[in-house]
This record gives structure tokens, sequence and C-alpha cells, in this order.
């Protein structure tokens, strides 16, 4: 099931079902090269299949409610999920923001606050027709006169290409509601969905509390649908050939195609779109084979789950697949680990990154990721104590659940998914102290930490 | 008093009338580690090793009814709530 | 209600001896003595209690409880304090001049002090009462007055009261100033933010 590299323009349907379709059109699977523009976008991918409004079309609002209700439909039936790292059903969230009260408002998160994850970006500067595309067609969808698309503030050349691809539309006449591209500021927790919501409402970039929900009350108090930019890139090609098209990959109940981000001991580490339900290991030889023997895989990013290598390579990457061996596709992040470094070396690193990176809101978290990263650095750099793992694990269950988003969750889940899956390592780090593979150059990217430990 | 506690209404509300299951949930955000609602509900509520509350999510006795409602009303940061009906998912 | 009414209501209801003597004036240096003592002790505990204090024989709902019920005392012996000087008749004060401000002609100034501690105090009960309502923020707000109405209350005893040269009045007077000052240096030296737990 693996799907030919992208170094084709292939038209997708045309190519068949092994042809890429979100990533038609990009040589190359990295963020540095030219941009799909409007005229090309449109001949590889067809025009924007939305209705024109009535005043151009001479016919009422109802006949344009039940063509956003199909649209709707068609979301719903072709088993989209959200691919921002929830899997939330697309049609679904879609469905509650159109029966909310008051006019809908559609977020795009484009902001990707995972450092190892680069699919938003590639997508964003090379393909930015198609999430605009999404947008203007969930805007339809959920009847929204509002849209935003929400991107890092600081990325001035993503900012102004994204102007201009916008600028671009209106002088077609594209899209009939105006979306507005925000910067956000590049913290990791202000990509989360209730801080970008209160960061539009014009307050801090920060979580808030969960009732009420924002697709109830969001942006303005009023149904917020907040989309990745994949899921709407999706939605973009889903409207303009169908659900049965979308299944056409992927597996019955994890249907489509996603895109990957990998990284770490890897020879051609990039994006990669990928059908539901490959395995890991099919991913991996795709990507050039690992450069090193590989240890274990990080799958789903800093919230995710380490897997033994031999796990990892069977593991499908699909919700119900990862599940069953208690992972989660995350926002499809895969860094390979080799043999020479220590997992728990990285562990120790990003766990003390995602404590610093906390909004500072809630008690458990702001003490509690502190003394996790504390406890797994003592196991990890010093260690011969004997409890250094009985401390970690005691920890856990004091943070998760505890604060107000999923920030502490995501750290306690990394932190015992690493205890699991490299139990045997981290009993000799308790017993006799480091071993080698904590010196070596740290894989997981630390974003501003310089010369990383 | 006369005056009653701020209820927030559950996504899934129990059923009709009897005796409706209370569940207390804190406001982590508004959660300030004063430590109050453990002092009046020690049998139910417990402090972490940095004085924050540990509130399980299982519904409050029938018996600490009244003590979970007075607890509500004297948090000095209003951070605790009554949520009534079965478990708020998130 | 002026206080020719107010004579006319307490002859009704009280002997001769009683409105004219020097009974009533008595009574409202004591209601408001007490009051200030009231108004000190749950100003005290209310600034303890911003301070997380806190011992197994004086838990935090105690102190807190305490604040609250100490409060609604001050208030009923203010009530006391107020209905006594309005139904004496030695002085022309009439009930507005307990919520007006500097509305009566007896001692102006002081008296005025008196009734603008009175309507904080009023504020902050009522504010309290439907905490729950108003939210915190508001709540907080609004609670932070209490910083001006105690030492409002002060002034206005010192001002008004005719037995200020009185060395037991002046000592309690600096007592209940001494306590409440203790209880502010407790609370800077606590240095407990008022929210957040990093911020």
């Amino acid at each position: 099931m693996t799907v030919v590299p992208t170094g084709h323009h292939v038209y997708p349907g045309r190519g068949g079902p092994g042809s890429p379709r979100l990533l038609a059109g990009l040589a190359g699977r990295h963020t540095g090269g030219r941009q799909v523009g409007l005229h090309e976008h449109e001949r590889l991918f067809g025009p924007l299949p939305l209705p024109l409004p009535p005043e151009r079309r001479g016919g009422n609002g109802a006949s344009e409610q039940r063509a956003a209700s199909r649209l709707i439909d068609l979301v719903e039936r072709s088993g989209l999920t959200g691919r921002g790292g929830a899997g939330f059903p697309a049609g679904r969230k879609l469905r509650s923001v159109a029966a909310g009260r008051g006019k809908a408002v559609v977020v795009a998160n484009g902001s990707e606050g995972e450092p190892a994850s680069h699919k938003d970006r590639l997508l964003l500067r090379r393909a930015p027709h198609l999430v605009l595309d999404g947008i203007s067609l969930a805007a339809f969808a959920v009847g929204a006169t509002e849209a935003y698309l929400v991107v890092h503030g600081d990325d001035g050349r993503l900012v102004a290409s994204l102007l201009g691809a916008v600028q671009a539309r209106k002088v077609a006449g594209l899209d009939q509601v105006a979306i507005n591209v925000v910067g956000i500021e590049h913290r990791y927790v202000a990509s989360e969905q209730t801080a970008i919501v209160q960061w539009i409402n014009g307050g801090p970039g920060l979580p808030t509390f969960a009732p009420p929900r924002t697709h109830e009350r969001g942006v303005g108090g009023r149904p917020t649908a907040v989309n990745n930019v994949e899921t709407l890139a999706h939605i973009a090609l889903i409207a303009r050939y169908g659900s049965d098209w979308f299944r056409q990959a992927g597996t019955p109940d994890a249907p489509g195609t996603a895109l990957a981000t990998v990284t770490g001991a890897i020879t051609r580490p990039g994006v990669y779109e990928i059908e539901l339900g490959t395995p890991i290991g099919d991913l991996v030889m795709r990507a050039g084979g690992p450069t090193e023997y590989p240890q274990a895989v990080l799958v789903g990013g800093y919230f995710g789950t380490w897997l033994p290598a031999d796990v990892a390579r069977q593991a499908r990457l699909s919700g119900s697949a990862l599940r069953s061996v208690r992972a989660a596709m995350g926002a499809g992040i895969l860094v390979v680990l080799p043999e020479s470094s220590c997992g728990l070396a990285e562990t120790a690193r990003v766990v003390r990154y995602l404590a610093n990176q906390g909004a500072g809101q809630c008690g458990p978290c702001v003490f509690g990721l502190p003394a996790l990263a504390k406890a797994l650095a003592a196991l990890v750099y010093r260690g011969g104590s004997g409890d250094g793992v009985d401390q970690i694990a005691s920890l856990i269950p004091l943070i998760e659940r505890r604060g107000a988003c999923r920030h502490p969750d995501g750290a306690t889940q990394l932190a015992a998914s690493a205890l699991t899956a490299f139990r045997d390592d981290a009993r000799m780090h308790d017993l006799y102290g480091p071993c080698s593979g904590v010196r070596r150059p740290s894989l997981l990217p630390i974003p501003g930490a310089g010369l990383a430990r | 008093m006369f005056w009653r506690p701020q209820t927030v209404a559950a996504s899934y509300s129990g059923s009709g009338v009897g005796t409706v299951s209370e569940r207390l949930r804190v406001n982590p955000i508004a959660c300030t580690a004063h430590g109050m609602c453990a002092e009046l509900l020690p049998e139910f509520i417990a402090l972490d090793p940095w004085g924050y509350p540990i509130v399980p999510d299982e519904p409050v006795p029938d018996d600490l009814r009244g003590l979970a409602a007075r607890a509500v009303a004297v948090c000095p940061a209003l951070a605790l709530m009554i949520t009534k009906g079965t478990a708020e998912g998130r | 209600m002026n206080h020719v009414a107010a004579g006319v209501l307490a002859g009704g209801l009280l002997p001769s001896g009683l409105t004219h003597g020097p009974f009533l004036w008595y009574a409202t240096r004591a209601a408001g003595l007490i009051t200030l003592i009231l108004l000190t002790a749950s100003m005290m505990l209310g600034i303890l209690n911003a301070g997380r204090f806190g011992t197994p024989r004086w838990p935090r709902f105690l102190v807190q409880g305490l604040h609250r019920n100490l409060s609604l005392l001050a208030l009923t012996f203010l009530a006391l304090h107020v209905g006594t000087t309005v139904i004496d008749t030695y002085t022309s004060i009439g009930l507005s001049a307990a919520f007006v401000p500097f509305s009566s002609p007896y001692k102006r100034f002081w008296l005025g002090l008196g009734a603008i501690a009175c309507d904080l105090l009023l504020t902050l009960v009522i504010t309290s009462l439907v905490r729950q309502r108003i939210g915190y923020r508001q709540w907080r707000l609004v609670h932070w007055a209490g910083y001006l109405c105690w030492p409002v209350a002060i002034a206005h005893g010192l001002g008004t009261g005719s037995d200020r040269g009185t060395s037991w009045v002046l000592a309690l007077t600096a007592t209940c100033i001494a306590a409440v000052l203790g209880s502010v240096v407790y609370r800077a030296v606590r240095a407990i933010p008022a929210r957040g737990p990093a911020r």
C-alpha cells in the first residue's frame, strides 16, 4: 500500500489509487521550494466547487443551506478525521458548529506547535490554495461570516506568501468570506485550540478552562470550527472528487491519506503523504530506511508514544491500529531513534522543554512538570539511586488530567511510554548510572535550546 | 444562607427526577491552592505535594453533599464547582 | 426620618429618661466601639486569610468563617449604633446622615466619614453574600474597599467620639490599629501572590 514518490506531477485520481493527492504537483518533500500558484492549483485540481452566492445566481438562501448541508454530508461520509492530533471526525465537528447558535466562525490552525512536525508548514508554504479552498468550503458549510488562518507570527516570509495567495484569490473573486491571516506567538501552548480562540478574541494566547466548548462559543462567543490546515486541505479535495474517491485510499475505518513527518536517524527525512493503514516499517523504507539500526520510533510527536522498533515495524498508521499498541497518530510525526542514542535522554530533554513551555496557569502543571523533568534528568544523567523509576512513576498520576488543557497530559504520556519502551534501559540507569547514549547529540528538536546537552 | 452554589450544566445531564449525581470539579486556572476544600472534605479531596486539590471524578457521597456545597461557596478563588449528571468528557 | 419624628417615635417607645438622658449617648458610644472592635477583628482575619494563615487549631475555613460571621455581627452592632444615634433627640442627626456622607449639620465631616464607612461595609457584605453570582474578579475588585472602610471607621471614631480624650478609648483604638498593622506585616512577609501559581 505504498504511495509513489512525490516527484511526479500526477493529477489525483488519474494516476490511480497510489498517486499523491495533497502533495500532487509538489516535487520534493521539504518546505523550501516553489509555491503552487492559483492558476496551477486550478489546473491540477480543478476549480473551487463552491456554488455562487445567491445574489449572483438569482436563487434564495434555502438552496444554499441545502448545498451546505450536502457538503457536510459528504465530509461525514468520507470518514475524514482531524489531522491536527485529536482525530475528531471532521464532518461531525462541522455539523455541530453549523447547528450552533449564532453566526459561525472558521479558524484554520496552521501554527504547528510541534517542533518535530513540518507538514503544516509544507502545505502552507507550497500548496496554500488547497488550505484556502478548504477554509472557504468549511465557511460555506457552517454558514460562517468570518474566517481566520492562524500561523506563527514570526515567520514573516510565510505570512507574506499567504497574504499574497489570499490577495490573488480576492482578485479572482473566489472566497465569499474574507480570510484573515493571523500571526500568533511561537509558544507550544499557543497552538492549542482554546488558546488560539482566546488570542483572536483579543486575550492572551493561553488555554482556557473547558466550558463552554469552542464549537458552541468560541471567537466572539460564536460557534467556532477550529480545524488543522491539513484537514481543510482534504476537504478541498473531497468537495471536488467526492467521498468515494477519498475512501479509495486507506482502510475502511481509517480512510484517506495523511501527511507524515519522518525525521531522526533516517536517510531521507521530510514530509510524506501516506495512505492510512500503512505499516510504519514501509514508510521508513520509503524514506530511504534508517541510517543506523533503529531502537525505537516516536509516534505522534512530543505528546506521543515510544514504540520499540520491532513493534513499530509492523504497526499500521491508523487510529485504531495504533490504539491497539497504546499509541496514537497525533499529528503524523515519526522520529526514528537509533540504537546508539538514549531514548530516556531524549525524553528527559523534551519533558524539560515542555515544562518550560507551559502556560503557567495551573498549579499541577507549573509545579508537576518541572518536578517530572528533574526526576527524569536525575535518572538519565545521574542514576544509580535505585528508586529513580519509582519517583517518576509516582509523579505521573499527580500531573495528568489535572490541568486546563492537554499540555501536562502529553508530557506525562511521553514519560510513561518512555518508561515502558525503554524499561530495561531505565533499570540499568537506575542501578548503574548513565549509558553512553546520553552524550549523543539530541535527535528531537528543542527550539531555543542552542547547544542541547 | 439564602444563596445557592453555582452549578454548571453538564454536557450529558442526568435524565429526570430523583437523585441526580453530583460531581465536584475544580477549575485549575482559577485555583490558587488555598486548600479550604480539602479542609472541609478531607474524605473526598486530597492535596497534592504542591498544595493543589486532587478532586476525584466520582459522584459526591450523599452525606457529604452539604459540605460540598459549602466548599464551593467558601473557596476563596471560586474555583470549585458542582456539575450535575454524568461525568463530563474533556 | 428627621430628628423630630425620631424623637416622637422614641418618646412613644422608650421611657422619657432614656430618650433624654445620657443612656442613648452611652449606647451609641458602646455600640460604636463594639462595632470598631468587631471590624478590627474581621479585618485581621481577612488579612490573615489572604496570607493563607492556618494551623491545626485554626483551620483555613475557620478563619474564613469567623471573618464572615464577625462582619455580619459588626453590621448588627452598626445598626444599633446608627439606631441609637438617630433616636437620640439630644443631637439632630437623621437616618439619612448614616448613609449620605456629609449631610448632617452636626459634626459634618467626622459623621460623614462614618457614613462612608457604613456604605462601604454594606457594599462589602452584600457583594460577598452574592459572590458566586457576580464572579470572582468583580468581587475581588470591590473587596479591596475593605482597606478603605476600616481606617475611615477609625477616623470617624476618633473624630466624632466626644470621649476621644479618654485614655482607655485611645488605648483601645491604638490596640486596634496595632493589630491590623501587625496583620498587614504578616501578610506582606508571607508574600503570597494574589493569583496564579507562578505569575
